[in-house]
């Protein structure tokens, strides 16, 4: 077979990198073409048995009584599980261990798993299921987050913050009351984003194989093979030494494959119980019971604006519907406050923000975790200031951008910022200036703005252990081999590893072996997260490699008795930069490295520098690097049936450096995808008055745009690297998704002067703002009312302009570092 | 995975066979053509037949034939895709050929059968779930349970019509040949449905739908509008299926104008129908009778989007489809 | 199956030969099981994915005598007699099928799942039509779902590949590699 054919690279003269910044393909797409990849589901081993689980039918109840006699005598049945089998609760933030892998005294969502069966089949499995006869006392239960908070239903949770309140926050940095009191317009607006899921094309699966020696493997489609791997050895009181976990490539992940989960924790105590291996395909229904996506959010955001557009004060509250368990849910609620502050400068922040239990499947982390809500509400806050101080939208966010190399009032280190060129280059290219506002009836453009983190300052749980590891092998064949625990999910993760080691050694990185998402052979990062795992795994791969490389350069030096710097590598070559006739190939510089060193092998690690901010949940949104984007959204909207179909999209993503810009250019259009979906018609959603089930779980009715509802994408990579980044490259898996859904709302109003404050923007939405306008009321359709709370008092920390160091004024609530991460 | 539960399978070889072998089976036995509508229905747990008799075999079952008189007829089993493909469905009938592409997906289009998508189950929200949602809701009328959730005061079911190719068939006046173990009986095929989502057919049990009769090509128009959420996959919200006659000058003879998606059987709105009879297709003219469409429709809460928004589509989509009929040839 | 054929008992199997990627599988399985289960299990080609095995995302097509259909609602006991092609029917000895090379220069193939469905769904387009409009290649992959790419990468893929087919000796743009602008 004639070997694939790549794209000529960039000749070794041309430019001082030749591997990055280089459209190449990725490592694995070969596999992924030709259906070698292996995903969870791929896996059979021999007398491998399969599991079934069954789930509650009842959002809230007590469980009375499980029988599981008649399911044990099935034919077919090997074993079968209950909650109390399982007793040790477990969680993925330290704060929120609220889970158990089987239910013990009562359920909280329908989905919520309540027994297991391993059989030799999956019929078998899921006829012995029927057999089970569980017994429930129903409790009323808690719809939304106006239900959660009146306060009349039993609590879901024996902890939180108040009743059915998992989490209440309150910060204020600077007096924004003054600030508001200084505005010559007081904006205030309230807005609600509903919740979405990830729908990951390949459903959740994972096999478990415990052998007799007391060893236990467990392969599973799962983002963050780590913390599966913690949470196995916690609930199944394991010593860690004893599991190992692999991650398969993910069928797509976006968040949804983040969490250590019930299915994977059952297949593996299964597979002790039985002695033979068990596996677990969840259906579609299943995988949205999963959930731990977008959480409705419902946002009130009050803001000072002087005449030139500039930022006097603003004052964020968001309600998040956490559904029934913690799942990330502290850190989303604080990323909903977080990162305000990090695209135009807020003199004076407040930040009220709560997250409740409701009887739904758990929100979690999805694309963009926390941030996509209150982005959109900011966005399209400015959008309708901007009209009232009659400025041009883009105009006014041009003038007002935070500075480089600066820190925000929350105490965000900016680094990098490139927000000011990605909005003049889409404003350029949409020909904003001469059509916004001025295209006829039903054809709009919108613009917005965004920011993410390229990774989480902090890891989950508190160590002080590097977030990214990778240890290089050295083959005196010339090979190469990469180890890291970072785990492919479509996003091009293996690739970047290949790519950073193959520039710094100079070498084919198609030529290099790939290692990843192994606990048994790969040293820990943290996972495919937070937009975490170019700028962390590609620092720690960067270091592994200049180790590496510095062996052979001795080497090599020693060997042609010339200074080390006289020594370069490039194209599979070691050459004296003097004298390029003096060659030997990497594979021969090798074995002298190996001759003179031994065995070579380096390693490499990354730990996020320290940020400034000192007070209590100063931990969520700190990062070593913050991207950047912009967008135009051109729409068009149906003033008949009030349908939405965008047109045109033109973004521009600050991303330091792309490492690969082809990789990067996919992420740009398939975050614009997700984003699309969520503006437009993705829904999270469930029938209150019919037992909380969910809505639709299935993929005909979980609207997920076709290629008919994708719009065209004009995608414009912005450059200026970060001091931060491997070669300064930044995030771009999630970021581009924010501005999405404002820039198509603020579209929205321009095509037709309707405000749908409230995404997804639906025809009906659409058509009842259009009725409103129509009858001279406010053309408006949205949420009315944000519910009471009893906020909590803020904890005041000074911004750095008022002489704040990053710590609280009551210094008794102020913990280190702050007290939750990610 | 998502697993059919298991079945004894039977494949007739001629129409004769067919006949025989459904009287002979058990009372819950179901003939399968494309497979796209029973098999996840099956895998779903609505109907668990234990005995599938498959009519791929039956070549005559699947023939498209253009009579002398030029009178095109269908048989049950052709795919989607090939109805939409044959010259003469494209030529006598342009708006059918082009409904077919409407239909779910292109790939969905290969295996499902006209006679299929004439005779699709009923649909609801309530419905069209997993047996473990099912279970969570106590079930419903339709399967296993006793309340139709969409009224729950109703003694009746009210899953919902859902097929496109029905709305334009029954405007166009197509007529079936129904084939039981008591003989051939042709039929208009408005009389194959009853407004009930749960007993939504007139055929008997031990009939097999073999044929769908077309009318004469000339002398006539026909249109199919669908609403839906996405441009493939969905089943309509509403459907709207259009007839006209119109004579030299452009004058209405005779009209039919058929909703699908708002009931339990396709809806034929007799008095938009006759407001177009003696008129040219005017704006005004189809203004009008779109208004009278929408008042004859009442969508429930049993498929995407709210009740309220499919009501209010009624207008704009009628008008569409008759701007489609007066653009045509 | 041919019809003169006895019937097959519920749960009782079926012995068939398959003809897939040219190659004839004996096969000796349960009547219900779907040809996207026999296809994985019995046969071991899993490059077959699996998304809702209800018809509702199209990521189990493949191709019966070179039209896609969906595998999780298709039974082997029709298909005796039919050429089945899966994406591991599509290298040959002289490489990767223009789809697969075309894919993979310009990362249309991200997560990878959807992957082998949209190959095939194109590969269906262009042996009916060499030189599809961006529209037709819209409708034709409109049964496909794909969360990852947003779907423009694997346009531009079928589009080059389709361009290469027909003998042109086409290279991705600068656009499509390195953006607009």
């Amino acid at each position: 077979m004639a070997p694939v054919k790549t794209p000529p690279r960039k000749a070794p003269t041309e430019d001082r990198l030749r591997v990055v910044g280089t459209s190449l393909p990725k490592v694995d797409a070969v596999a992924k073409v030709t259906g070698r990849t292996k995903f969870a589901d791929d896996l059979f081993l021999p007398r491998m048995l399969h599991c079934r689980m069954l789930r509650s039918t009842t959002p809230h109840a007590e469980i009375v009584s499980i029988d599981t006699q008649r399911a044990e005598e099935h034919p077919g049945v090997v074993a079968v599980l209950v909650g109390s089998d399982l007793p040790t609760p477990y969680g993925i933030l330290p704060v929120s261990q609220d889970e158990h892998a089987l239910c013990i005294d009562k359920v909280r969502f329908i989905g919520d798993p309540v027994a297991a069966v391993a059989a030799i089949d999956e019929e078998t499995a899921f006829e012995a299921c029927e057999l089970i006869e569980v017994e429930y006392a129903p409790l009323d239960s808690v719809v939304d987050i106006a239900d959660a908070l009146d306060g009349d239903d039993p609590a879901i949770h024996s902890y939180g913050d108040a009743h059915n309140v998992h989490k209440a926050i309150a910060l204020e940095f600077g007096d924004v009351e003054t600030g508001l009191a200084e505005a010559d317009l007081v904006q205030e607006d309230l807005l609600f984003y509903e919740g979405s899921t990830h729908l990951p094309m390949e459903q959740h699966a994972a096999l478990a194989d415990y052998r007799p020696d007391d060893r236990l493997t467990l392969w599973s489609s799962s983002q963050t093979p780590h913390y599966v791997h913690r949470a196995l050895a916690t609930v199944l009181e394991m010593a860690p030494s004893r599991i190992r976990v692999i991650a398969t490539p993910n069928g797509g992940g976006f968040g949804g494959k983040s969490d250590p989960f019930n299915h994977e924790i059952v297949v593996a105590e299964l597979s002790r119980r039985t002695g033979r291996p068990v596996k677990i395909c969840l259906n579609r229904e299943e995988v949205f019971y999963c959930h731990r996506g977008r959480h409705p959010t419902l946002m009130w955001i009050k803001t000072g604006f002087k005449q030139d557009g500039s930022i006097t004060g603003m004052h964020f509250r968001s309600f998040l519907d956490g559904g029934a368990y913690g799942s990330y849910g502290v850190a989303s609620t604080y990323y909903t406050g977080a990162l305000q502050t990090v695209t135009y400068p807020v003199a004076a922040y407040k930040f009220e923000g709560l997250r409740v239990f409701t009887n739904k499947p758990p929100c979690g982390p999805k694309r963009g975790h926390g941030t996509p809500q209150p982005r959109f509400a900011l966005e399209v806050h400015i959008d309708k200031a901007a009209e009232k101080l009659g400025l041009d939208p883009a105009r006014m966010r041009l003038d007002h951008l935070v500075e480089p190399d600066s820190v925000t009032a929350n105490y965000l280190k900016i680094g990098s910022m490139g927000l000011g060129a990605c909005i003049e280059k889409v404003v350029a290219e949409s020909g904003w200036n001469d059509r916004y506002g001025k295209l006829p009836e039903g054809k709009g453009l919108g613009l917005a703005c965004g920011s993410y983190i390229s990774g989480a300052g902090l890891p989950i749980y508190w160590n002080n252990m590097p977030h990214s590891g990778v240890q290089l092998k050295l083959d005196r064949g010339g090979g190469v081999t990469v180890f890291c625990g970072s785990t492919e999910i479509g996003q091009g993760s293996d690739s970047v590893l290949a790519y950073v080691v193959a520039e710094v050694l100079g070498i084919d990185p198609f030529e290099i072996d790939i290692v990843t998402a192994d606990t048994s052979l790969t040293p820990v990062d943290l996972g495919s997260y937070s937009s975490r795992v170019t700028l962390m795994t590609g620092n720690a791969a960067l270091q592994a490699a200049e180790r590496a490389r510095e062996l052979l350069v001795r080497s090599v030096a020693e060997k042609w008795d010339m200074p080390g710097v006289r020594v370069a590598m490039a194209d599979g070559q070691v050459f004296d930069v003097q004298d390029p006739d003096c060659t030997m190939t990497f594979a021969e510089a090798v074995v002298l490295a190996e001759s003179k060193f031994g065995t070579i092998g380096t390693v490499g690690s990354y730990t996020p520098p320290r940020s400034p901010g000192r007070y209590r949940g100063a931990g969520v949104g700190p990062s070593p690097a913050y991207s950047y984007s912009a967008t135009v959204a051109e729409v068009s909207v149906d003033v008949d049936t009030g349908e939405t179909h965008v047109d045109d999209v033109w973004i521009a993503h600050d991303i330091g450096q792309a490492i690969n810009p082809v990789v990067a250019i996919g992420q740009v259009e398939g975050s614009v995808y997700m984003g699309l979906g969520e503006a437009l018609m993705e829904e999270m959603t469930y029938r209150g008055n019919r037992n909380i089930v969910h809505h639709h779980p299935s993929m005909l009715e979980y609207k997920s745009p076709t290629t008919h509802e994708m719009c065209r994408v004009h995608t414009y990579l912005i450059e200026d690297p970060d001091p931060n980044g491997p070669f300064g490259a930044k995030e771009v898996g999630q970021g581009p998704l924010l501005p999405i859904p404002p820039a198509i709302v603020n579209g929205v109003y321009d095509a037709v002067g309707a405000r749908v404050d409230e995404v997804p923007v639906t025809p009906q939405k659409v058509l009842a703002a259009l009725k409103r306008r129509a009858k001279q009321e406010e053309p408006r359709e949205g949420p009315k009312k944000a519910p009471e709370f009893d906020w909590p008092d803020a904890i005041q920390v000074p911004p750095p302009w008022a002489g704040g160091d990053g710590r609280a004024l009551d210094e008794r609530r102020e913990i280190g570092g702050g007290g939750v991460r990610t | 995975m998502m697993r059919l539960p298991q079945f004894r399978f039977q494949v007739p070889a001629t129409v004769e066979e067919a006949i025989a072998q459904k009287r002979e089976a058990p009372p819950d036995a179901a003939y399968v053509a494309g497979g796209t509508d029973l098999y996840p229905n099956m895998k779903r747990r609505h109907q668990e037949p234990s005995v599938v008799i498959a009519l791929h075999a039956i070549d005559e079952l699947r023939r498209i034939v253009r009579g002398a008189d030029g009178v095109v007829s269908i048989g049950a089993t052709a795919t989607l895709t090939e109805v939409a493909t044959h010259p003469d469905v494209q030529v006598g009938y342009p708006a059918l050929a082009e409904t077919m592409h409407l239909i779910s997906t292109p790939i969905l289009q290969n295996m499902g059968t006209i006679g299929g998508n004439v005779l699709l189950d009923t649909r609801c929200n309530y419905y069209d779930q997993n047996y473990e949602w099912r279970k969570s809701i106590d079930f419903c009328m339709k399967k296993d349970g006793e309340v139709c959730w969409v009224a729950p005061q109703s003694p009746r079911c009210w899953a919902v019509q859902s097929a496109d190719s029905v709305p334009l068939l029954v405007a166009m006046g197509a007529t079936v040949d129904l084939v039981g173990p008591d003989g051939e009986r042709s039929i208009p095929i408005e009389g194959l449905y009853h407004d009930d989502g749960i007993l939504y057919l007139s055929k008997q049990q031990d009939e097999l739908l073999t044929r769908i009769h077309l009318p004469h090509p000339n002398g006539w128009r026909s249109s199919y509008r669908k609403v839906r959420r996405r441009g493939a996959f969905d089943f309509p919200v509403l459907g709207v299926g259009a007839w006209a006659e119109l004579d030299a000058d452009g004058v209405v003879q005779g009209a039919r104008i058929v909703l699908g998606g708002v009931a339990s059987s396709p809806v034929v709105v007799e008095s938009a129908a006759q407001s177009l009879v003696g008129s040219s297709l005017s704006a005004e003219v189809i203004d009008e009778a779109a208004e009278l469409a929408w008042k004859t429709g009442r969508p429930l809460d049993n498929t995407d989007f709210t009740l309220y928004w499919r009501k209010e589509m009624i207008r704009p989509t009628v008008r569409c489809a008759l701007e489609d009929l007066a653009s045509r040839r | 199956m041919a019809p003169s054929d006895n019937a097959i008992e519920a749960g009782a199997n079926i012995s068939l030969e398959l003809r897939v990627n040219g190659e004839l599988h004996a096969v000796s399985v349960p009547v219900h099981k779907t040809l996207l289960e026999v296809l994985r299990e019995d046969i071991g080609l899993t490059g077959t994915k699996h998304g809702c095995e209800l018809g509702e995302c199209g990521t189990c097509t493949v191709l019966v005598d070179g039209q896609p259909v969906l595998s999780c609602l298709a039974l082997p006991a029709v298909l005796e007699g039919h050429d089945v092609t899966t994406v591991e029917g599509l290298e040959s000895a002289d490489g990767l099928h223009p789809l697969q090379q075309t894919f993979v220069e310009l990362g249309a193939a991200q997560c990878g799942y959807c992957t082998p469905g949209f190959v095939l769904a194109a590969k269906a387009l262009l042996e009916k039509n060499s030189q599809p409009s961006r529209t037709e290649i819209e409708t034709a992959l409109g049964g496909n779902l794909c969360r990852c790419t947003g779907y423009l990468k694997i346009y531009e893929a079928v589009e080059l590949a389709a361009a290469r087919m027909r003998g042109e000796p086409a290279e991705p743009t600068r656009e499509m590699l390195y953006g607009a602008g």
